[in-house]
């Protein structure tokens, strides 16, 4: 499965170039807009031509990045996908419990993360040794909160609570806690 | 003594707060709060920025989320509403040429809002009551963190601001509306079809068009008013459940928590919650921009009977979008997911896109214009959405939310550069452009000031957004702390920034005071001598 980082990288991207390009055309406006110039109405042609775009590009993201980005139609379908591993994880008390020390996992198997929230709202997410994160979900109490992911390269993983659950909540972090082992 | 002077009496002494109408002051009362609360939320919003590059000594962790908690909410109801309110209950009338069906109730709207958000920053700031404005349940009523009487007042003075957010709704739709004394008979029911696009939906439908009864701005502030209606009801019936809570504690009964569920509740709230971010506030921006266009250049506004069927489009969808904000959420059904989630989204894209093409559309076929005060805000208010809409159409993707939801890239990119470029420089061209009408006159102390704010709120407001956004994209979480300098080269790079904006105000707030003087701003709290109902002295 593509890693997260490397969607990251091209939304970064596209993103960045994007804002370039509406800065560039405000400041063009804004210089033009004090000059003379022929007053004249913009065709019609040109809005609806506008319009056709905006639907496009609307619409188009969604379908782009639901045939790209590996991990949403998993997310979608997760519950007909069969995991190849299972950690059943508690939040309490702004504490996570973790049913071993280390969460020891093989590439390319399909893990399914399922965490229960026994009184807030918490969040569950994955983040890089650099800090940047490789996934998260929200934790909701009474709920079911699963997630599948597949993990394809080796790595160590640390887990943080990605919501705000009180003035406590920012120390919920388990440095290392997923260790994810290939060719072994 | 020059200085003093124009500081006591204004620049030239051109502003006479005694000859002021009722009307005027009201809506000066509205800006000054506004701009007050506006001055709470640049200073919490700085504080912020250093703690999240080192803890400040003295400030505790408690305290530093009970700012986190105040400073959108005191930003949005305290600032942004006083300011918005204030400015509709003044241009409905002033557009409809008719007068404004109770200034009396215009004043409640305003002091209610001032007070109730009064009290909920100072129940916040004294007893450190933190759920943020998000209140995730049970965390609202999870008293083994918070005090139960400091959330008990926080609540009540959120009930407060929402009880005169309802006193404006009325106010707005009954000045549509109401026959003034000595007129001849209005048609109420075609007046508020004209105001809720009714008219102009039907009119694609019929061979002989109707005539619109209410100005595109006008029908552009009724509809983002039934948003303000819709929310202040979510709000007020979220804070009575909480209240319920919090009183039963104080008796001492423990009302068990999970009475509530969690996820419908967050549904409900963010239904009621969203109606504000891609609701009312995306339909009262483009009314602007379109009066402000056309004010500006003294022309029609290209592409009317387009424009005022994508207020109503615009209207339908903010009621239909919450799901963006549960993506995260894996008990949320699939279905809302992609419907709601992403795609009804998508056409926030296509509303605020075709408001951005009308009003510049609009302003070129003017050339050349002078670059005055409003029409250079104009343009960073339209930047701020063009940057700012796209960015939170990305996270709304299934795909995408699964490595942004939470990040700083949602609350930089999008909600700052949202509400600090997009928002508060449309905000500013409006002020700029009221300011003359509403002090009969009064002349602006430094153009040269107006024109450092403008810089100043601009790059400040985009680059501070930039920096979050990268942290964000680089994992840094909102809501969040990191004492260990882990994202600080994009947290000191996003306080210089935010100083920029910081500096922006001031020197705004200081050209004001300048230019009405000491005396005008007390002057403008001071009951008008003048009894007309006008709203400006004929």
């Amino acid at each position: 499965m593509v890693d997260s980082s490397v969607v990251l990288h091209g939304q970064t991207l596209a993103y960045t170039l994007y804002s370039l390009a509406i800065l560039s055309l405000m400041g063009w406006f804004g210089y033009k807009i004090t000059r003379q110039g022929k007053e004249h109405k913009a065709k019609d042609g040109l809005f609806y031509a506008f319009v056709t775009m905006l639907v496009i590009l609307g619409v188009s993201l969604h379908i782009v990045t639901y045939n790209t980005i590996p991990w949403a139609e998993m997310d979608l379908n997760r519950a007909n996908i069969k995991a190849d591993k299972v950690f059943e994880i508690s939040v309490e008390k702004h504490q996570f419990h973790l049913p071993s020390e280390k969460l020891v996992v093989k590439c390319n198997d399909k893990v399914l993360f399922n965490v229960t929230s026994k009184d807030l709202t918490y969040g569950f997410g994955l983040f890089r040794q650099d800090n940047s994160m490789l996934f998260q979900m929200q934790v909701v109490p009474g709920h079911k909160n699963d997630i599948l992911w597949q993990f394809d390269k080796p790595g160590v993983y640390t887990i943080r609570s990605t919501e705000y659950s009180g003035p406590e909540g920012y120390n919920m972090v388990i440095k290392d806690a997923v260790v994810v082992k290939c060719g072994e | 003594m020059k200085f003093i002077e124009t500081l006591m009496k204004g620049e030239e002494g051109v502003f006479k707060p005694d000859t002021l109408t009722r009307m005027q002051k009201m809506t000066l009362r509205f800006v000054v709060i506004g701009l007050f609360y506006y001055a709470f939320a640049v200073i919490e919003g700085m504080i912020m920025r250093i703690y999240e590059i080192q803890p400040i000594p003295g400030l505790e962790t408690k305290q530093f989320f009970a700012i986190m908690t105040a400073h959108p909410l005191v930003g949005i109801f305290g600032s942004t509403y006083s300011i918005v309110f204030g400015a509709f209950l003044f241009l409905v009338p002033f557009l409809m040429g008719k007068p404004l069906w109770s200034i009396k109730l215009g004043n409640w709207t305003c002091w209610l809002i001032a007070g109730g958000t009064m009290i909920f920053w100072l129940s916040g700031f004294i007893t450190h009551y933190a759920p943020l404005y998000t209140l995730y349940w049970p965390l609202p009523a999870d008293f083994t963190q918070f005090s139960v009487i400091g959330g008990t007042f926080f609540i009540t003075g959120i009930a407060l601001v929402m009880l005169g957010t309802v006193f404006f709704v009325i106010n707005i739709f009954k000045t549509i509306t109401f026959t003034p004394d000595g007129w001849e008979k209005q048609p109420k029911a075609s007046l508020l079809k004209s105001a809720l696009g009714i008219t102009a939906v039907a009119n694609l439908f019929r061979s002989k068009k109707k005539e619109q009864l209410v100005s595109l701005p006008v029908a552009a502030i009724a509809q983002g008013t039934v948003d303000v209606a819709f929310n202040a009801a979510i709000i007020l019936f979220t804070g009575v459940l909480i209240l319920v809570y919090m009183v039963s504690a104080l008796f001492g009964v423990d009302l068990k928590s999970t009475a509530v569920d969690a996820l419908l509740y967050k549904n409900w709230f963010w239904w009621g919650l969203d109606l504000v971010a891609d609701g009312l506030v995306l339909i009262f921006v483009a009314g602007t921009w379109y009066l402000l266009a056309t004010l500006i250049t003294g022309k029609k506004l290209y592409m009317e009977k387009v424009a005022r069927i994508a207020l109503l489009v615009e209207l339908v969808v903010s009621w239909t979008v919450w799901s963006h904000h549960l993506l995260s959420d894996q008990a949320q059904p699939g279905y809302l997911k992609v419907v709601s989630g992403e795609l009804v989204t998508a056409f926030e894209l296509i509303t605020q896109g075709l408001a951005f093409f009308i009003t510049l559309t609009t302003l070129w076929s003017a050339r050349p214009l002078k670059m005055t005060n409003p029409l250079k805000f104009l343009l960073g208010g339209l930047l701020g959405f063009a940057l700012a809409v796209p960015a939170g159409i990305m996270q709304a993707d299934i795909g995408l939310n699964r490595i942004l939801h939470n990040t700083q890239w949602v609350i930089g990119p999008h909600v700052h550069v949202a509400v600090l470029v997009g928002l508060a420089m449309t905000l500013y061209s409006a002020i700029y452009f009221l300011l003359p009408i509403l002090t009969n006159g009064a002349k602006i102390y430094s153009q040269k000031l107006a024109n450092f704010h403008f810089w100043a709120q601009l790059l400040g407001g985009v680059g501070m957004g930039a920096f979050m956004g990268m942290a964000g994209l680089q994992g840094m979480l909102r809501r969040s702390l990191y004492v260990n300098g882990e994202f600080n080269l994009y947290m000191i790079l996003a306080a210089v920034c935010g100083t920029f904006l910081l500096l922006g105000f001031l020197t705004f707030f200081y050209n004001i005071v300048m230019t009405v003087g000491l005396n005008g701003v007390i002057g403008i709290f001071k009951p008008s001598k003048l009894k007309t109902e006008e709203l400006l002295q004929k």
